[in-house]
């Protein structure tokens, strides 16, 4: 759901956080501040450990946005390159302790205008979702266990939009590849919930900035299901990054989704009253 | 979105008898059926002259909503040779809003009109809402005509007792009318907090004598009241809400003019039997509770009423399980299933009821779904069936087949009113 989506996840594992936060107060400022800059992998040893490294350094410098808000449309296209269109719009709260918090609101198609989808990632446990039903002026709690399944009839799936944190994934380093002349690391990761669609997805970090430029996704027997590539990644707040185009191909079905995002604003004061239930009556 | 048969509208058979010796009328009501839609058309004339007044601020709003036309056939001969084998409607309903003040401040509309071309009482028009909302870190207040709400369960909605049915929309009781509020939310660590003042008491819509689904004698427009025209009469409600631990809970309060009246037996100035809605006033509190365990989503609705009556209890649990993306497939089912009690008894048709239904979302790029469902009365075997699926054709239109069926009502149960009106419905929906 969230701009943050598919790539970056965040940083300090749950359980790990109060132990860092400690050390943090321990370790001088400029310690610290090699973290940032001079990420190296010679310290992981295993292909696991330097999997998670990655994965934890692209979290790393991804965390600190606050808040987003952006604009979204959504083209589907089918095997005769008949196109679908939907636009909405969507908003993420990053949160200290816990999975973001996300809300999508549809505008297009007509026929669903002002129905509004509310998430609370959890790092750990099934997340929580609800969504509003304008027509009956109704909140409804909704089951996360379909994460698997499209999300508004597109080629993405309710788990690749979701926010992605660190914890539900284990990692393996592959190798090192370019990706279009770009530098990147392939690290592997397979979903810890069972209810997953994928049992592995295969992803392409910059080695620069630790952005994904790639995931491909195998499905539950193992075989090629969707190629995700990102596009004309924008800096937003000289750190964020954030793809313009994200574009998804089905394999098995031949058909494709592109998202594209617009109008991205960083760190508006949303809080966690913008995430709730009653906030979610308001979206429209 | 699940369906229930108006409480009201069926067991009239009951009431009948119950009321009989009841209601002797002496003298004949005489009414002004105008009052109430020259008040409304004063407000539409005032909403008007404010809108252009305020030209500026609307001219940055957007306008959207649907128009329609809708068809039912009924293939049974109606009880009442007045009544219709077939009818159609078009149906218009805009949306407006407008959003000012960084966003924290709104006016709101939504307005609806069918012209039907059978039932002279289901041509009719409603502002379902008109508000001004303003919405601050710790609280929010929205003032004039709204839709609000309450409840957690599928197969009828016993809590949600703010806005009154439309019933002539909808024999199911899901369609409602716009109801005058003032509400202030308060929003804490402790929950939410919604307080109500309800200045305004509007009367439940019945089908005219050439509609169907609707009692064997005629619904008057002259509603009694426990002390004369209580339409200015305020009602007062509140609610709270929370989650605690893995469950969501509501609890709230109602006191004011009843929603659901008792339709009573009255014999009008020419010997003509009708049958005349009461509204009582009543207290009422209701309970709703809801947790998740994986797919499954656990649902519990009660209300105590005193006022109307004996002092009673009703209840509605169950369960919804949903199986999400079958086979890799992007179908979810789901498997919905109520117990559905009810203290009065025979007053109510969902006295001792089951209600077992299936949701079907294709998630395809049309929004195809589908839901079914069934109630079975547990000692009477009476049944009703319903089936509503909806499709989106290109961007901007939808097209929807309904159908709801009684079978096996007998004499005592309070859908015998209902037992030849079983029917299909279609409707085609433009977006804009």
């Amino acid at each position: 759901m969230s701009q943050k989506s598919i790539y970056e996840s965040r940083t300090i594992p749950q359980i790990l956080s109060p132990l860092l936060l400690l050390l943090l107060a321990l370790v001088p400022a400029t310690l610290f501040a090699e973290g940032l800059g001079g990420f190296s992998l010679d310290r992981a040893k295993t292909p696991e450990e330097k999997g998670l490294a990655i994965a934890l350094e692209a979290d790393l410098r991804d965390s600190g946005f606050g808040d987003t808000v952006a604009e979204l449309q959504m083209v589907l296209r089918n095997l005769h390159g008949e196109e679908s269109k939907r636009r909405m719009r969507s908003s993420t709260l990053e949160m200290e302790t816990d999975g973001d918090r996300s809300m999508v609101v549809f505008e297009e198609p007509r026929d669903v205008k002002g129905t509004a989808f509310l998430s609370f990632t959890h790092r750990s446990g099934p997340d929580d979702q609800w969504l509003y039903l304008p027509a009956l002026k109704r909140v409804k709690r909704i089951a996360s266990n379909n994460k698997s399944g499209p999300f508004m009839g597109s080629e993405f799936a309710y788990e690749d939009i979701a926010s992605q944190e660190v914890e539900k994934y284990t990692y393996k380093f592959i190798g090192e590849e370019e990706v279009d002349g770009e530098a990147a690391y392939v690290v592997e990761r397979y979903p810890l919930d069972k209810k997953s669609g994928y049992t592995r997805q295969v992803t392409w970090f910059d080695q620069t900035h630790f952005r994904p430029l790639k995931i491909v996704f195998y499905d539950r027997k193992d075989a090629l299901l969707k190629t995700l590539t990102y596009h004309a990644y924008q800096q937003y707040k000289d750190r964020f990054w954030r793809a313009e185009q994200m574009k998804m191909m089905n394999h098995q079905t031949g058909k494709s989704t592109v998202l594209v995002w617009e109008g991205y604003q960083f760190a508006t004061g949303l809080s966690e009253r913008d995430f709730d239930k009653n906030s979610l009556k308001r979206a429209r | 979105m699940i369906f229930i048969l108006s409480i009201d509208c069926s067991d009239t058979q009951m009431k009948i008898q119950r009321s009989f010796n009841k209601v002797a009328p002496s003298t004949s009501p005489f009414l002004k059926r105008g009052h109430r839609r020259i008040r409304w058309r004063g407000a539409g004339f005032l909403f008007l002259t404010l809108m252009l007044w305020t030209f500026p601020l609307f001219a940055q709003g957007t306008w959207s909503g649907s128009i329609g036309i809708e068809s039912r056939g009924f293939p049974h001969a109606p009880l009442d040779a007045d009544q219709s084998r077939a009818d159609a409607s078009v149906v218009f309903a805009p949306e407006y809003d407008v959003f000012f003040d960084d966003g924290n401040q709104g006016i709101l509309f939504e307005g609806f009109v069918r012209l039907d071309g059978v039932d002279g009482r289901r041509t009719h028009w409603d502002i379902r809402e008109l508000f001004w909302e303003r919405v601050a870190d710790l609280w929010e207040i929205r003032a004039g005509v709204r839709r609000v709400f309450w409840g957690v369960t599928e197969s009828q909605h016993l809590v949600d007792v703010v806005n009154q049915t439309d019933l002539v929309e909808r024999p199911d009781g899901e369609a409602k009318l716009g109801q005058p509020m003032v509400n202030v939310t308060l929003v804490n660590g402790w929950g939410g907090l919604d307080l109500f003042v309800l200045p305004y008491f509007r009367e439940r819509t019945f089908p005219g004598q050439d509609g169907r689904l609707r009692p064997p004698l005629f619904v008057t427009d002259d509603a009694r009241y426990v002390d004369g025209d209580v339409k200015r009469h305020v009602s007062f409600a509140a609610r709270w809400s929370h989650t605690l631990g893995m469950f969501d809970v509501g609890l709230s309060h109602f006191w004011g003019t009843v929603r659901d009246p008792e339709l009573t037996l009255w014999v009008e100035s020419d010997d003509t039997p009708v049958l005349k809605p009461f509204y009582e006033r009543v207290h009422q509190t209701g309970l709703e509770l809801q947790t998740i365990t994986g797919g499954w989503l656990w649902k519990l609705e009660g209300i105590h009423r005193s006022g109307q009556g004996d002092r009673f209890t009703a209840l509605t649990g169950g369960f919804e399980y949903t199986v999400g993306n079958i086979k890799n497939s992007g179908v979810d089912v789901g498997l919905l299933a109520e117990y559905l009690w009810d203290e009065r008894d025979a007053l109510s048709p969902f006295e001792d009821d089951f209600f077992v239904g299936t949701r079907v979302a294709l998630n395809d790029v049309q929004n195809t779904s589908v839901l079914a469902g069934a109630f079975v009365d547990r000692t009477s075997g009476s049944s009703a069936f319903l089936f509503e699926a909806s499709r989106r054709v290109g961007d901007r239109w939808t097209v929807g087949l309904e159908g709801r069926g009684f079978w096996n009502a007998g004499v005592s149960d309070p859908l015998y009113a209902f037992r030849k009106d079983s029917h299909g419905e279609i409707k085609i929906t433009h977006h804009f």
